[in-house]
């Protein structure tokens, strides 16, 4: 089993006439992810490689049964897509959109929260489940099916050590880009609690960064309730305070954020802890047993 | 984005929160003798942080003094940073501060009222120091703040009377500038009880940078060096940092931790330089251009781990315009063969592992 998708996931493409939203549709459909529609309002009837377009996501719904959805909708009018996808009760909702403001990325949050409906993002790849579902924009020719689960704040990043395992002979169950926003949906806690009750996952490759304090909080939840090997990487040991490193949620304020000090509590919660990306895979082949 | 004291307080009065007379002046000369009610208090306006120990907020008792003390002051470096400008406020007989903001709550996902009888000191340490002097109330996004909230937070900070109306009018007009003007911050400290009145007598506002196109009435960034800006004109991710091996590459992550292998191996990278996903020759030549504009580079070091991006878009812009510096570069990912074929057609090899290609960077630094 994967964690929030499988080979049932029905994907809806919000932003799907957009030059993101049709490059990516393209690639998702070569991934073999069900894409059964797309909304661009006020573009309904087109079609996007096959796939039919909508005016609004109710519709789209009714007519194909999509029960996920894919954002790449502009970050002016993100906020009203992601509303719209949870209010119509897809789940996941995947919001791939960089530069959404952080009062409307708590707004999504929260009517998702009241709603139930896991929210992955904003400013993310996306959710990869090998030979299932990818929801996104990761590279598909870097996954192979196997045991790790891998949860990220970061995109290339991720790809590089998904890269690195599978170059050693280990697969994935499921990979989550989790966004580098400083307010997102699905936190390392959620996505942990899942990852401890997947039959699929035997080991777990958190991968933080600098900014707030989800690590820390990460590392109190796997103590208490993470019976699987984790392996971790901390990026960011070298970012200077209050300058932000890229992603608008990777910066450190006043104390609060450091990589060292991310690293010490993961540490001390029995996670291994790699000093290069490079090394994870290693480290994740010991914890196999391998 | 911070705005400076004097910025945020035009905002703040605007939403009827209570400041204090005052000009803003670049010249000594043009500080007010007469408008203001002397004494007067001078504060620099920079952005950094401690500028009051670091001697820039004196008090005035005359306009000779206010002068005199105002040409010393600017001009002047408080922490590394240049004076340009002086608010000039009348002073006011504090009798009690306060501390009271809204702020963007990463791990509750909403914004968060922070509020402290103790008010005019640094709230980090008051709230290291005896968290139990803290009051914490996290907004319900749907529901929003109301006066009620507020009440509740005043009782809790052992206001009473009149006070306590004033403090609740106060803070929901507060939250409704955090919200409309899209602050990751909004904080007043000290929040100062003077002759029965509440006045805000330092004001602080971080603008969610992601909000700026729908925040268009704002002045201009003032923290960023010159190639920053250059930088977020050509839409790429660029910080400056003080070593002098120049960095770029493609995802925030991947660049942080390229600056991590520097450093391990004993580098001193000189920035950090994001081009994004799905870079296009174009946004790679910019890259270089602005990361080799810096001086002091020794090395440069380009960690491209392609997916959106393609590897022989970068390997063009570096083959059409050669770094002038000694180049260590890792390539692989999407179109690797293609970018390799046109490194090596113009004698340029590249690496498929980060890690030697950043013992490389640190070797070629040091003039290996």
């Amino acid at each position: 089993m994967a964690i929030l998708v499988s080979e049932h996931t029905r994907v809806l493409v919000q932003g799907i006439t957009g030059y993101q939203g049709e490059f990516h549709t393209a690639r998702m459909l070569e991934f073999g992810t069900k894409v059964v529609a797309g909304v661009t309002p006020g573009k309904g009837g087109a079609r996007v490689h096959g796939v039919p377009v909508f005016d609004t996501v109710e519709e789209a719904v009714e007519a194909t049964g999509a029960n996920a959805s894919c954002v790449f909708v502009p970050a002016r009018f993100a906020k009203d897509a992601a509303l719209e996808a949870i209010a119509a009760g897809l789940d996941p909702v995947v919001v791939i959109t960089e530069h959404i403001p952080v009062h409307d990325a708590i707004a999504v949050v929260d009517f998702a929260r009241r709603r139930g409906v896991h929210v992955i993002g904003p400013n993310c790849p996306g959710i990869t489940a090998p030979e299932r579902c990818k929801i996104g924009i990761m590279p598909s020719h870097l996954f192979r099916r196997g045991p790790v689960g891998l949860l990220s704040r970061s995109g290339t990043l991720t790809y590089e050590i998904v890269a690195g395992l599978t170059r050693a002979g280990i697969g994935q169950s499921t990979a989550v880009g989790m966004g580098g926003d400083p307010v997102i949906g699905m936190s390392f806690v959620e996505l942990l609690s899942l990852f401890q009750e997947d039959g699929e996952t035997e080991a777990i490759v958190l991968v933080g960064e600098i900014g707030g304090a989800a690590e820390e909080e990460a590392a109190r939840y796997i103590r208490e309730h993470v019976r699987k090997p984790v392996v971790a990487y901390v990026a960011g040991l070298t970012a200077p305070p209050g300058k932000r490193m890229g992603h608008a949620g990777a910066v450190i304020s006043g104390t609060e954020g450091t990589a060292q000090a991310k690293v010490e509590a993961l540490q001390a919660a029995g996670v291994q802890v790699a000093d290069l990306p490079t090394r994870v895979p290693e480290l994740v082949a010991r914890a196999l047993g391998r | 984005m911070r705005l400076h004291e004097y910025q945020a307080k035009e905002v703040f009065a605007r939403y009827g929160i209570p400041v204090q007379r005052g000009a803003v002046v670049d010249r000594a000369e043009d500080v007010p003798p007469v408008e203001l009610r002397y004494p007067v208090v001078l504060k620099a306006q920079v952005l950094v942080g401690g500028r009051g120990k670091a001697g820039g907020i004196q008090l005035a008792h005359t306009p000779e003094e206010a002068q005199e003390k105002a040409s010393r002051i600017l001009g002047s470096e408080i922490r590394g940073e240049r004076v340009r400008r002086l608010l000039v406020v009348e002073a006011a007989e504090i009798e009690r501060e306060y501390y009271l903001a809204f702020v963007v709550d990463r791990a509750a996902r909403c914004l968060t009222l922070v509020a402290s009888a103790e008010g005019g000191v640094d709230i980090e340490e008051v709230a290291r120091r005896s968290p139990e002097r803290i009051v914490k109330l996290p907004v319900d996004p749907a529901l929003g703040f109301h006066p009620f909230h507020a009440r509740g937070v005043a009782r809790r900070l052992g206001l009473a009377g009149p006070l306590l109306g004033q403090f609740a009018e106060l803070s929901c007009a507060l939250y409704r500038l955090a919200c409309e003007r899209d602050a990751e911050l909004a904080e007043i400290n000290p929040l100062a009880l003077c002759q029965g009145r509440w006045l805000a007598v330092d004001a602080k506002l971080v603008v969610d940078d992601n909000a700026r196109p729908r925040q268009l009435d704002l002045p201009a960034d003032e923290e960023t060096t010159e190639l920053e800006r250059l930088a977020r004109e050509y839409d790429l991710s660029y910080v400056e940092l003080d070593g002098d091996i120049a960095i770029i590459g493609n995802g925030a992550g991947l660049v942080m931790s390229t600056l991590d292998m520097v450093a391990h191996f004993g580098g001193r990278p000189a920035n950090f330089l994001d081009i994004g996903g799905g870079a296009s020759t174009e946004a790679m030549r910019r890259a270089l251009d602005i990361v080799l504009r810096k001086p002091g580079v020794q090395a440069l070091l380009i960690n491209i781990f392609g997916g959106i991006t393609r590897c022989d878009d970068v390997a063009r812009a570096i083959t059409s315009s050669p770094p002038p510096v000694p180049t260590s570069i890792r390539l692989t990912g999407t179109n690797e063969e293609e970018g390799r074929r046109i490194l090596e057609a113009a004698g340029v090899s590249a690496f498929t592992d980060p890690e030697e290609a950043a013992r490389r960077a640190v070797t070629l630094a040091r003039g290996g």
